[in-house]
This record gives structure tokens, C-alpha cells and sequence, in this order.
């Protein structure tokens, strides 16, 4: 059976304003249903990437999400549709209080107030932070921030998540319980990490990136191998290949 | 006491806003509120000024070279609002002419500066002195607030802390010169350029007007009676005592020794040393950096 | 830290918590006037404000000496201003000077423990304050914490390796300066980063409005009491008998 890719990426090369190559030409698909996790060296370009789903970042080459072509005119469209985590939460909750946070994706695309408060509360009850809804985001601890900017992007109802470093900052039960939490959720996940047990818990597949490019693509297990991405074991096989930086 | 200031203060820096909220879109919002918070936190950061001493940053300069003259007002007084309000530093009767001093009047004085001598040779100069005027137009202003509000300051008292700020002053200049540098080395980017097609003499006419106007303020708050007499001639007597004499009830003449007319060579001679001292800094500065 | 604890104060529940923040806003307005306009305060009517402000605090649940500390910190400006009038042997204008500013900060501190900063700031733009300047103290205020925290961080990396100790004042000098602009740096990305999160969301260059609020007949009755109390302090009720 021939599914359509959610996510299709061709050809997509992106240099920063100072030309430095960020992303070269690189292929990319993903099926509904499926998580991906991108791998590879700090610097190599995962994040750049994870950009240009979303149109935060245009390069050359050509992006469809959801049948739709990633262009200007439908940038609003696509970013209801690919919900971004990042890295630093504290990016990510802006807003003064935890609810208005939650409410502000589904305000500024347009849902009138009361269906935006619903939807809000419905993702709040979704990552089980319902609780701190009134609360300042300065005052919650790393998981619950965590959660909370989770909230924020599921309030969007997206089909597609993309999760920079999920678990930064978290400590092991937090890291757990936001692996269940994610196991969960029904969307597609690409899935930006260091760290190979993670990625094991969560994806199926991964993808390796290198200078800007994807270099491998498999079953996450095969790839984690082949390039010996584990942090532990790295540590305890002083002999292991070495991974080229950058 | 400073109600006349809060008045005057308020409805500018809504106009202010209400400019940059037709030139600037809310995407900017971030960035400002950011940039605020940084100036807050670059406040607690210490500069070892002269043994034993430290001092810190105000920032009003820097954020006019970085962020441009309407965000660089409004940021302060969100500062300023926000440290009145919630830490009663300086305190909220004081605000607007807080507001006024350092916000709208600190900041116009460091971005003429900048502006229209930011280029070429002199630029650190010009980074100097519009930060250290910055914080020198804002002190002499509150001094002059405070006598017209009928404080009545001795003239060694009043020497003293004109000294004292042109010290503050001077360092907030160097400081100045020290981090534009620095950023510039992180990225050029930031830090604006000043306009190229600069007229350098309406330039200094207004910084000149404008630093008048400061020491004018200054010396006339101090020898009332001049300014009296001023008000006198023009037949504006009448009116002007109630705008003027109503939040002053008390009104006092402080009795100063020596002629006016000494202090008033003397304050703006004080200004002129400062200035000619910031420039001969900034530019040694400059020099020893490269 | 001290912003901590007013913030603190906020959560609890009392008569003024519970009151629209416009009503405390234009309450705290009318107090302030009557303050920057008063001339020297006789102790009569010192005594009154006093009076009026621990009845505030009370009615706010406040602890008395946490707000009675904290109004402090705005004494070394005016202490100054008060000096010179000292100076001049006007004793009577100076303790004046003094009370007047104490009793502001009390008037704030009451205020800002009692109505959480982003009610505050709804408050003010409701009353008229300009949009851009709300949003923008919003952001200072909800980095605020953020930023500082950063920068303490980084005083702290530099002193682990010996910084600001012994190295001649130059060196102290610039590396501060550099502290200085690294921490520029980084608040400069994260708010582009900020930007980029909100974009990511769907922001489409508008804020969505806070909030609503309710001016109810309580609030009106307050505000209507203070500001009556006050201009009777203010105006000396008591010279009329």
C-alpha cells in the first residue's frame, strides 16, 4: 500500500546570511504515524532543519507538509499543522501566565476566545498541568515547563510534532514520564536527539545528519550502531570509531 | 513635589509610544522587553571604577546606539516604571520626572551625539559622550527639579554633587566605550550606524540648545530670583507664579553667597570640561584598543 | 529575592486582592497626588496617612514589617533631598520630604502586593496606558528573572576561574565590559528565539488580548472611600470644626 508522506522534502540546501552552508541538499520523508529521530554531531544541522518545516527558515529546494507547499502564502496553514518544540522552553512561554501561554497559538490563528480556551484547557489536561494554569511559567520546574510548552503546541492541534531535545534539563523520572507522555500522543514525531536511548524509546526510524546532510536512514537501532551513538558505551569501548566533528 | 514632572513626563512618553506603535510592529515587543530585562540585569553587573570603588551601568546610552532613540525610550521607562514600582527604587513620586530626565531627555542627548558625530575618528568620542551626557543631562536635570520644587541646596553641596556626577558621568561613558567594543567584536550588527548623511551643525545646535537649556535650568533653579524677574519682564508674572507657585507652597529663596553669575561660568563650564574630557578619552581609549 | 516575596504577597486573598485592578490603580493615583501635592506635613495629618496605610496593609493582609522594610529602600533618595533642607535648618520640610516618599512607596507596595504584575499592566492599558508600552513591560517583567539569573550565572563562571580578583583594574575593566556584552548577546538571541516561538505559533504580528476585567459596584465603592479619606487628609477636613 502506497501512503502519501506527510512531510516531503527535496533537494532543500540553506546557507546563513553570513554563507556559511548550513543544509545541502538534503531528502527527506515522513509517513503518517511514524516518529523519526534525527541524529548526528552537534553543528551538523538537525535544528536548521527542523526550521524550515515550519517556514521559520527558507532555503532552495521544495517542502510539501500535508500536500501543501511550504510558501509564504501558506505559512499560516502550515503552522497549524507542524507543532515545533524547542529546546529552551523558556523561549517557548512567553506569556504571563500558563493558560494564556496555552491559549496564545490558538488565539493568534484566529479561534474566537472561547473555542481558544477550551482548546487550551483540553492540551493542559492532555500533559496533566491543569493545575498551574494561573501560574507564572518563571515558577514551574523544568518538567512542568516542559509540559506546559508541550501544552502550548498541542493547543495548535497540529499533525505533525517536531521535538527539539525533549528532555534537556529533565531530570530521569521526568524524562520517563515525558516518554510515556509522547508515546501517547497519535501525531507523526521527528524527534531531534542526542540521546540514543531516547531515540530507541520513541522513533522507529532515524535519520543520520552530517556536515548538512543526511547521510544514513534505517531502523533507529542500525543507525545508533553504525555509528556508534551511545554515549555509554563510547565511554566504556575507548576503541570505538570515532565520530567526525562537524 | 515632582508632579509637575509626572505631568509633563506621562503624556510624552505616551506620545512616544503612540509613535513608535505606528513605526514598530508588536513583533518587536520581544526584543524590547528582552533588552530591558537585560539592562536591569547589566545593572547588577560591577565595574571596578577606582580603587575601592565600582560602578555600574545605566545603559540608557547603550541601548540608544543599539536599539535606536524611540525603542531606547521606551525600554527605559519600562525599566524605570517597573524598578519604581516593584523594588521603590527612586520611587514612584519621582517617576516621572525620572521618566522625563533620564528616558526622554537622557536618551535625545545620546542619540544626537551618536547620531550625527558617530562616524569616522571620532566615533568612540562620540560613544563617550553621548553616554556619559546621558547620564549627566538626567542628573542635572533632577537637581534643577528639586530646587525649583523649593528644595533650597547650599552651593558647596550643590558643587559636590555636580562633581559627582560628572564622575558618574565619566563613567558611564567609559563603560560605554568598553562594551560598544566588546560587541562590536561579537557581531557589528548590533550596534547602529550612525547616519550617513549627517548635518553636523543642526546637530550641534540642538545638543547645544539642549545642554543650555540644562545648565539654563539648573542655574535658574538655583538663583530664582533671576528667573523671577525673567517672568517679570516677559508680563507672564501672573500666570505663570500659579502654574509654577501652586505645587510650591513653601516656596523659599535660598540665599547664595558668590554673584550667579560665577556659578553660571562655572556650571557650564563644568559641562564643556566634561564633554572636551569625554571626547579626549574616548578617543585615547579607542586608540589603545587598536 | 525581593521581587520574589512582593510577588508572593500577591497570591494571598483579602478585600483588595480581590478588588479590579483599575479601581487599586486610580485609588493608588489619588493617593500619590495628595502626597506629591501636599505641602509640609503637620504630624496630624502625617499621622492620618500613616493611619490610612496600616489600615491598607491590614485590610490587605500584608505583613506590617515586610512592607514597612521594603518602603525603606526608597529612603536614600530622598534622605539626600532631606539632607539639604536639614542643611538649610528647614527640619520640618525635610522630615517632610521624608514621610512623603516613605508613605509613596508604601501606597506602591500595597498596590503591587495585592494585584499580580500582568493584572497590573491590563489595568493600565485598560485605563489607557499605550498597548506597546503594556506588552513591552510584560516581556521585561517575564525575562526579567530570566536574564538576571543568566547574568548572575556568568558572574559566577568568572569568578570560579579567579575573575575579578587580583588582575589589575584594566583587565577587571574589560572583562566586565565583555561579561556585559555577552550577556547583550545572548538577551539579543533569545529574543529573536522568542520571536521565532511565536511565529512558530501562529503569531501573526498581534498580540490577542488579555484577559477581560470587571469594574464591579464594590470597586467603585472603594475607590470612592480612599479617594474620599485622602482628599480629607489632604485638604484638612479637621480645620473646618
Amino acid at each position: 500500500m502506497v501512503t502519501a508522506p506527510l512531510i516531503e522534502v527535496q533537494g532543500l540546501s540553506f546557507r546563513y546570511e553570513d554563507g556559511t552552508p548550513a543544509l545541502k541538499d538534503v531528502h527527506f520523508r515522513l509517513y503518517p504515524g511514524e516518529t523519526v529521530a534525527l541524529l548526528g554531531p552537534n553543528g551538523s544541522g538537525k535544528t536548521t532543519f527542523t526550521l524550515h518545516l515550519n517556514g521559520l527558515l527558507a532555503g532552495s529546494g521544495e517542502i510539501t507538509v500535508c500536500g501543501l507547499r511550504v510558501e509564504k502564502h501558506n505559512l499560516a496553514a502550515i503552522r497549524r499543522k507542524v507543532g515545533l518544540l524547542f529546546q529552551d522552553p523558556d523561549e517557548q512561554l512567553f506569556m504571563p501566565s500558563v493558560l494564556e501561554d496555552v491559549m496564545f497559538g490558538p488565539l493568534s490563528s484566529g479561534a474566537p476566545p472561547p473555542a481558544a480556551l477550551e482548546r487550551a484547557l483540553r492540551a493542559l489536561e492532555q500533559v496533566g498541568m491543569t493545575h498551574a494554569r494561573d501560574k507564572a511559567p518563571y515558577h514551574l520546574s523544568a518538567g512542568e515547563k516542559r509540559r506546559v510548552a508541550l501544552a502550548g503546541v498541542l493547543s495548535m492541534e497540529p499533525e505533525i510534532l517536531v521535538l527539539d531535545e525533549p528532555t534537556t534539563y529533565l531530570d530521569p523520572p521526568g524524562q520517563r514520564q515525558l516518554v510515556w507522555l509522547l508515546r501517547a500522543l497519535p501525531q507523526a514525531k521527528i524527534v531531534v536527539t542526542h540521546d540514543a536511548a531516547l531515540a530507541r524509546a520513541l522513533a522507529g526510524r532515524a535519520v543520520f545528519f552530517q556536515s548538512g546532510t543526511i547521510v544514513a536512514d534505517g531502523p533507529v537501532e542500525e543507525i545508533i550502531e553504525r555509528f556508534g551513538w551511545e554515549a555509554g558505551r563510547a565511554a566504556a569501548a575507548p576503541h570505538l570509531p570515532s565520530t567526525p566533528e562537524r | 513635589m515632582w508632579l509637575g514632572l509626572d505631568a509633563v513626563g506621562v503624556p510624552a512618553i505616551g506620545w512616544l509610544a503612540r509613535r513608535a506603535q505606528r513605526e514598530m510592529s508588536e513583533a518587536a515587543v520581544p526584543r524590547l522587553g528582552v533588552m530591558g530585562a537585560f539592562v536591569f540585569a547589566a545593572q547588577m553587573v560591577n565595574f571596578p571604577v577606582a580603587p575601592g570603588a565600582s560602578g555600574h551601568l545605566m545603559g540608557a546610552g547603550l541601548l540608544t546606539f543599539t536599539l535606536g532613540p524611540a525603542a531606547a525610550a521606551m525600554v527605559m521607562t519600562a525599566v524605570l516604571a517597573l524598578q519604581a514600582l516593584i523594588f521603590q527604587d527612586g520611587g514612584v513620586l519621582a517617576l516621572g520626572a525620572n521618566v522625563f530626565n533620564m528616558a526622554l531627555a537622557g536618551v535625545l542627548v545620546a542619540h544626537l551625539c551618536y547620531r550625527h558625530f558617530g562616524r569616522g575618528q571620532f566615533r568612540s568620542a562620540a560613544v563617550f559622550a553621548g553616554a556619559a551626557l546621558s547620564v549627566l543631562v538626567a542628573a542635572c536635570l533632577a537637581l534643577a527639579e528639586l530646587v525649583l520644587s523649593g528644595l533650597a541646596i547650599p552651593p558647596a553641596p550643590l558643587l559636590i554633587a555636580m562633581g559627582l556626577f560628572a564622575l558618574t558621568a565619566a563613567v558611564e561613558g567609559g563603560l560605554t566605550v568598553a562594551v560598544v567594543g566588546a560587541l562590536e567584536r561579537l557581531n557589528p550588527g548590533w550596534v547602529r550606524a550612525p547616519q550617513t548623511a549627517a548635518r553636523p551643525a543642526l546637530a550641534a545646535l540642538l545638543l547645544a540648545a539642549l545642554l543650555l537649556a540644562t545648565a539654563g535650568a539648573l542655574l535658574a533653579a538655583s538663583h530664582p530670583d533671576s528667573l523671577e524677574r525673567l517672568i517679570e519682564q516677559m508680563g507672564l508674572g501672573d500666570r505663570t507664579r500659579q502654574w509654577l507657585g501652586s505645587p510650591l507652597p513653601d516656596y523659599r529663596l535660598p540665599l547664595v553667597d558668590p554673584p550667579w553669575l560665577a556659578e553660571a561660568a562655572a556650571g557650564l563650564a563644568g559641562v564643556a570640561v566634561v564633554l572636551f574630557a569625554g571626547a579626549l578619552l574616548g578617543h585615547w581609549l579607542r586608540k589603545r584598543r587598536v | 529575592m525581593h521581587h520574589v516575596v512582593v510577588e508572593q504577597w500577591t497570591r494571598r486573598r483579602s478585600v483588595l486582592h480581590a478588588l479590579d485592578p483599575r479601581c487599586k490603580l486610580l485609588a493608588a493615583l489619588v493617593f500619590l497626588a495628595a502626597l506629591g501635592s501636599a505641602p509640609t506635613m503637620a504630624p496630624l495629618e502625617a499621622a492620618a496617612y500613616a493611619g490610612l496605610l496600616a489600615a491598607l496593609a491590614a485590610l490587605a493582609r500584608l505583613p506590617a514589617a515586610g512592607v514597612a522594610a521594603r518602603a525603606a529602600a526608597v529612603l536614600p533618595f530622598s534622605a539626600l533631598a532631606a539632607l539639604f533642607s536639614l542643611l538649610e535648618g528647614q527640619s520640618g520640610r525635610a522630615a517632610s520630604l521624608l514621610l512623603k516618599s516613605y508613605y509613596s512607596a508604601v501606597v506602591a507596595l500595597v498596590l503591587v502586593g495585592t494585584t499580580p504584575l500582568p493584572g497590573l499592566l491590563h489595568g493600565l492599558e485598560r485605563l489607557g496606558m499605550p498597548r506597546m508600552f503594556v506588552l513591552v513591560a510584560q516581556f521585561l517583567y517575564r525575562y526579567l528573572f530570566v536574564i538576571s539569573e543568566q547574568g548572575q550565572h556568568m558572574r559566577q563562571a568568572a569568578v570560579a576561574r579567579g575573575g575579578f580578583g587580583q588582575a589589575p583594574r584594566r583587565v577587571r575593566l574589560r572583562a566586565a565590559a565583555g561579561l556585559v556584552a555577552v550577556l547583550f548577546a545572548r538577551s539579543y538571541r533569545r529574543a529573536e528565539a522568542i520571536h521565532r516561538a511565536m511565529l512558530a505559533r501562529g503569531f501573526q504580528g498581534r498580540l490577542a488580548a488579555m484577559r477581560p476585567l470587571e469594574f464591579r459596584a464594590r470597586d467603585a465603592a472603594a475607590l470612592a472611600g480612599t479617594a474620599a479619606i485622602v482628599l480629607a487628609v489632604r485638604f484638612r477636613v479637621w480645620t473646618a470644626w
